[in-house]
C-alpha cells in the first residue's frame, strides 16, 4: 500500500516536471513542507463609518489563523484588511515603532500595534479600540488635530537670541544627558490619550506628550527662552491638571517617563 | 492591451472580440460609459466646510470603560474619592452642628454609637478608617512625587503597593483602637 502511494506520488511529480524525470531529480529529495496546525483567534475591532454617521460605533469580530499571521497586532490588522475586510481603516507606516502612526488601544492599553505581540492564547479574544476619548475619523483613526496644535503651541524648536558665531552650539555632556529620555518621544499620542486628566480637560490641559516636549526645551542648556516658556505654563490648566496618575509612563511604547518630566517642570515652576 | 488590463477592461474587451470583431470600437465606448463612480469638482475652499460637517457627527472613542484597570489610575481615582468622601463628612457634620447644635453634640453622638450593635460599630469604624488611612498615606506619596522622589514607573508601583500595605495595617490598627 505504502509503495503504491509512493509510486503514485512519484508519478505525479514526474508528470509535473516532465523534462527532468531521472532518478536524481531534485524534487525527490525535497522535504514536503510541514503544515502548521490551524490556530484561530478572534479579534474584536472598533468600527465606525463616517459615511453612515447615524450608525453607532460597533465592535466587529474577525477570526484569523495565527499560524498564517505575523507575530504583531499590526500583522493581524494588515492580514484582516488584505484578506477579510478591505474597509477596515487604520494608520500604519514604519512597522518598527518609530513613526508612531499605529497607536491604538489594544486589550485596554494604549500602545503601538507594530510593537505589540499577539497573545497566542486562542481562547481569549483581543479587543482593539482607537486611542481613548478622541474624536474618530474612521474605525481606528482618531482626529489628532488638537494634539498637534498643542505641540505646536509650546514652540518645539531651539530659540536663542545669541547664536555662537562661526561655530555650532556647544553643550557639556552633563547638559546633553538631561535631554535623554525626552528627545526620543515620537508623538504617537499613546500617553496623552491614556491620561484621565487629558480625557476630561483636553481643551485646556496640554497633556503628557506636549508637556514633556515643553520641558525638553526648558531643560536644554542651549535655549535662552526658558522664562517665556515657563510663563506660558504658569496657569491653572496648561500644566497643573496633571495629578501624577502615571498612566503616561505606564503606557509609553518607547519606555519614556512623561510623569517625571512634568514633575520636574512643576518643581521648576514652583521655584520661580 | 497592457493599458486595457490596467484599466480592468480586458475581460470586457475579450468578450467584445468574441462577439463581433467589426464593432470593437462601439463596445469599448459602452464599457467606458458604464463605469459607475462619478466625481464632482469642488473648489479647495469647500474642503473646510465638508470637514466641519463631518466633524460634527464624529463619535468620541470609549475611554475609562475600556481602559485596563491599573494601579496607577485606579489608585488616583481612589485618592480623589476618599478625599471627597472625607471632606463631605467633615463639612457635612460641621454644618449640621451649626444648624442643630443640640442634636449633634458630642454627648449625643457618643450615646448613639454606644447603643449600636458590635458588628455595626466595627463596620462603621472600617468605613471611616480605610479611606482616612489610604488618603493620608497616598498624600505622603504625592508629596514625595512633588519633590521628584520615586518618580519612575518602578517607584510609582512599589510606592503604590507600599501605600496599600500601610493602609491595610493602619486600618486594622484604627479599628482595634
Amino acid at each position: 500500500m505504502q509503495s503504491l502511494v509512493a509510486r503514485s506520488a512519484l508519478a505525479r511529480s514526474a508528470a509535473r516536471v516532465p523534462t527532468r524525470s531521472f532518478a536524481s531529480s531534485a524534487a525527490r529529495f525535497q522535504a514536503t513542507p510541514t503544515e502548521k496546525p490551524v490556530l484561530t483567534k478572534e479579534f474584536k475591532i472598533y468600527r465606525w463609518n463616517p459615511d453612515e454617521p447615524a450608525k453607532k460605533p460597533t465592535l466587529q469580530s474577525y477570526t484569523i489563523d495565527l499560524n498564517q499571521t505575523g507575530p504583531m497586532i499590526l500583522d493581524a490588522l494588515i492580514k484582516i484588511k488584505n484578506e477579510i475586510d478591505p474597509t477596515l481603516t487604520f494608520r500604519r507606516s514604519c512597522r518598527e515603532g518609530i513613526c508612531g502612526s499605529c497607536a491604538m488601544n489594544i486589550n485596554g492599553q494604549n500602545t503601538l500595534a507594530c510593537l505589540c505581540r499577539i497573545d497566542r492564547d486562542a481562547s481569549k479574544d483581543t479587543k482593539i479600540y482607537p486611542l481613548p476619548h478622541m474624536y474618530i475619523v474612521k474605525d481606528l483613526v482618531p482626529d489628532l488635530t488638537l494634539f498637534y496644535k498643542q505641540y505646536k503651541s509650546i514652540e518645539p524648536y531651539l530659540q536663542n537670541d545669541n547664536p555662537p558665531e562661526g561655530r555650532e552650539y556647544l553643550q557639556s555632556q552633563d547638559d546633553r544627558r538631561k535631554l535623554d529620555g525626552m528627545y526620543e518621544c515620537i508623538l504617537c499620542a499613546c500617553c496623552s490619550t491614556s491620561c484621565p486628566s487629558y480625557w476630561w480637560n483636553q481643551d485646556v490641559y496640554l497633556g503628557p506628550a506636549t508637556l514633556m516636549a515643553a520641558y525638553r526645551w526648558i531643560a536644554d542648556s542651549r535655549d535662552t527662552y526658558k522664562a517665556q516658556r515657563k510663563e506660558k505654563l504658569q496657569n491653572e490648566m496648561s500644566l497643573y491638571r496633571c495629578h501624577t496618575i502615571f498612566n503616561c509612563a505606564r503606557t509609553c511604547p518607547k519606555g519614556l517617563n512623561p510623569a517625571q518630566a512634568i514633575a520636574k517642570l512643576k518643581l521648576e515652576l514652583a521655584a520661580d | 492591451m497592457i493599458s486595457a488590463r490596467a484599466l480592468g477592461l480586458a475581460p470586457a474587451l475579450r468578450q467584445a472580440v468574441v462577439a463581433s470583431k467589426s464593432s470593437r470600437g462601439l463596445v469599448l465606448r459602452s464599457v467606458v460609459a458604464t463605469r459607475g463612480v462619478q466625481t464632482q469638482s469642488l473648489p479647495p475652499s469647500a474642503a473646510e466646510k465638508i470637514l466641519n460637517e463631518q466633524r460634527l457627527k464624529r463619535p468620541s472613542s470609549p475611554h475609562f470603560t475600556i481602559y485596563q484597570p491599573q494601579l496607577t489610575w485606579i489608585g488616583s481615582i481612589a485618592n480623589r474619592v476618599t478625599g471627597a468622601g472625607l471632606s463631605a463628612l467633615l463639612y457635612g457634620y460641621a454644618m449640621a452642628y451649626l444648624v442643630a447644635p443640640e442634636t449633634f453634640a458630642s454627648a449625643n453622638v457618643i450615646e448613639l454609637v454606644a447603643s449600636m450593635p458590635e458588628a455595626v460599630k466595627i463596620a462603621g469604624k472600617t468605613i471611616l478608617a480605610a479611606p482616612f488611612a489610604y488618603h493620608s498615606w497616598n498624600g505622603l506619596r504625592h508629596l514625595g512625587w512633588d519633590m521628584t522622589k520615586f518618580i519612575t514607573l518602578k517607584g510609582a508601583y512599589s510606592s503604590g503597593y507600599a501605600v496599600l500595605g500601610a493602609t491595610a495595617v493602619t486600618t486594622v490598627a484604627l479599628v482595634l483602637m
